[in-house]
């Protein structure tokens, strides 16, 4: 597959430099993207041309700017077949998307129901929903994950016990940023759908890395950032279904959300400025676009298909290393551009640090992912992650300086 | 990798591999935890106190080879020593982790001094001599089983 797929380093200045005097070898694209020129210049072009506050102008750069603002909200809801482009929120990532999602379905929930998410989430698609259990006396289930080391992926067959009528909502990721799990979305929210519960996904792994169509899915809430997906950072969309948006309050009110103020109350706008207080992160929601174009013009088939070879030939590669406990799927699996490991006693961090003498970025922690990480036994792991730009020959990089590694402190 | 041999030579790795004073400490009097949770680092260390003197000390928890190695580090350098003293060792081990400076006298430091270089590494060598320094802090009381 890489022999076909074109070599994109060329478009993201970033990849071209130094590390410890090594060309550097980025492999923490779980965490964020590099971004290709088009974007930056998709950003420069509009603080240097377009600059303006949206919405409320009605001169020439504002009107351009909302003309640009709403344009990018056009583009994010065809990109992910959104019905109706109300149904895209610009919010700053996938945590303050779940946020919303979280407090506004709250003031639903009571005592006896059940909001059901999984033991692979990030800390930002499980600590909300547990503040939110906490505040309305919900109670908060868990799927399981299978394995050892999670190679089993989510437990479906314990989901018919689970999914019971108390179910309101069913939160997951997509795809899980420390297993690299691709979970079965759409039939978790079929299942869901059948005892009347409604669907959030977590797509911050998924969004720039896989085909993603929210009908197919079938989902009622979807949650992802631009930073991971060769946008920029502090921008990211929560899409939901209009009437569901509608239904739900506001999570932060002020300016720009309101149809009318007095000084005794308010009342809200609909979908989506009713969750837009304040002025938007404009030139985020411009290059956020912008990226969404570069992606399509790459193809994300093509891209997913990168993604997963160099997911094999690192996990490949990465097992033949004396001492490697690789967590998520086992070799033959689906699994998308995320490996995590644990190398022999070599505890992540040093792992990390090592490797960036080599100009290898990696991460090491655990990955926002706790409550995993202790049900596993591991303190933490070390995680590659590939993007669009990776190559084969840095997985090669990437397995020496490992090797490496591991003769030293095994000796 | 010369730099980061510098920074793991034997001496680290050495405390790392062979921690001394490791595990929860029955007599303990005196107990203070710390975490580093960009890392995910805990450290627990245990006082048994005689007046003013450390008379027994011991650790416990899970992280990288410089945060366990300080640690066991730490206790040696600290046993014995009255509360001022301890602190006064810290505040040098602090002064050399962050600057770099080549120790006068107690020599196994020194392999200490590379951390500097590692800014993101400071807090993993610094966590176990905040948690015995808290420690030193409380009123004595048996530890809780």
């Amino acid at each position: 597959m890489s022999s076909v797929f074109p070599d994109l380093r060329p478009h993201f200045p970033a990849l071209h430099q130094t590390v410890n005097g090594k060309p550097l070898v980025y492999l923490d694209n779980g965490a964020t993207s590099h971004k290709p020129r088009a974007v930056i210049d998709a950003l420069v072009r509009y603080y240097e041309r377009d600059n303006s506050n949206v919405h409320r102008g009605l001169h020439a750069l504002s009107m351009r700017s909302t003309d640009s603002f709403e344009a990018a909200r056009a583009r994010v809801a065809a990109f992910i077949h959104a019905q109706d482009q109300a149904e895209i929120v610009f919010v700053r990532g996938t945590t303050e998307a779940v946020n919303i999602v979280a407090r506004g379905l709250g003031a639903q929930l009571k005592p006896g129901d059940v909001v059901l998410t999984t033991e692979m989430e990030h800390h930002s698609n499980l600590v909300p929903w547990q503040q939110v259990a906490k505040a309305t006396g919900a109670t908060l289930c868990y799927v399981p994950v299978l394995g050892a080391d999670g190679e089993g992926g989510l437990d479906l067959a314990a989901l018919d016990t689970l999914l019971t009528p108390q179910v309101k909502v069913f939160a997951f990721t997509h795809i899980s940023n420390t297993l690299g799990t691709i979970n079965p979305a759409a039939e978790l929210c079929r299942r869901a759908r059948a005892v009347g519960a409604l669907t959030v996904i977590d797509a911050a792994q998924s969004i720039g890395h896989e085909p993603l169509d929210v009908q197919a899915l079938g989902c009622d809430f979807l949650a992802f950032s631009g930073h991971k997906m060769c946008g920029p950072t502090g921008i990211g969309v929560l899409y939901g279904r209009r009437a569901l948006l509608d239904a739900m309050a506001p999570d932060e009110t002020g300016g720009g959300m309101v149809v009318s103020v007095d000084y005794q109350g308010a009342r809200w706008k609909p979908s989506p400025e009713r969750f837009e207080a304040g002025t938007p992160h404009v030139a985020g929601a411009v290059g956020l676009a912008a990226a969404m174009d570069y992606i399509d013009a790459v193809g994300r088939e093509s891209i997913a298909a990168h993604d997963h070879e160099l997911a094999a030939y690192a996990r490949q590669r990465l097992a033949e290393i004396p001492g490697m406990r690789i967590l998520g799927p086992t070799a033959g699996q689906p699994r998308a551009g995320i490996v995590s490991f644990a190398l022999g006693d070599a505890h992540a961090h040093d792992v990390v640090t090592f490797a960036d003498q080599d100009g290898i970025a990696l991460r090491g922690g655990h990955h926002c992912n706790q409550p995993l990480m202790r049900k596993l036994g591991l303190p933490s792991t070390a995680r590659a992650s590939f993007y669009l730009y990776n190559t084969r020959e840095e997985i090669d990089v990437l397995a020496a300086s490992l090797l490496k590694i591991q003769k030293f402190f095994a000796g | 990798m010369s730099d980061l041999t510098d920074l793991y030579q034997a001496v680290i790795l050495d405390h790392n591999k062979r921690p001394r004073n490791r595990g929860r400490l029955p007599t303990a009097t005196r107990v203070a935890s710390g975490d580093n949770p960009t890392c995910g680092d805990n450290c627990t260390v245990y006082l048994r106190m005689e007046g003013d003197r450390i008379a027994e000390i011991s650790f416990d928890g899970s992280g990288c080879a410089i945060s366990q190695a300080s640690a066991s580090f730490m206790t040696t350098q600290v046993k014995g020593r009255t509360a001022d003293e301890a602190t006064a060792r810290f505040a040098e081990f602090k002064d050399i982790v962050t600057t770099g400076r080549q120790p006068e006298d107690f020599s196994e430091v020194a392999a200490f001094a590379g951390v500097h270089a590692f800014p993101a590494r400071i807090k993993c060598a610094t966590l176990s001599w905040h948690a015995a320094i808290d420690a030193l802090k409380q009123p004595d009381q048996p530890l809780q089983s």
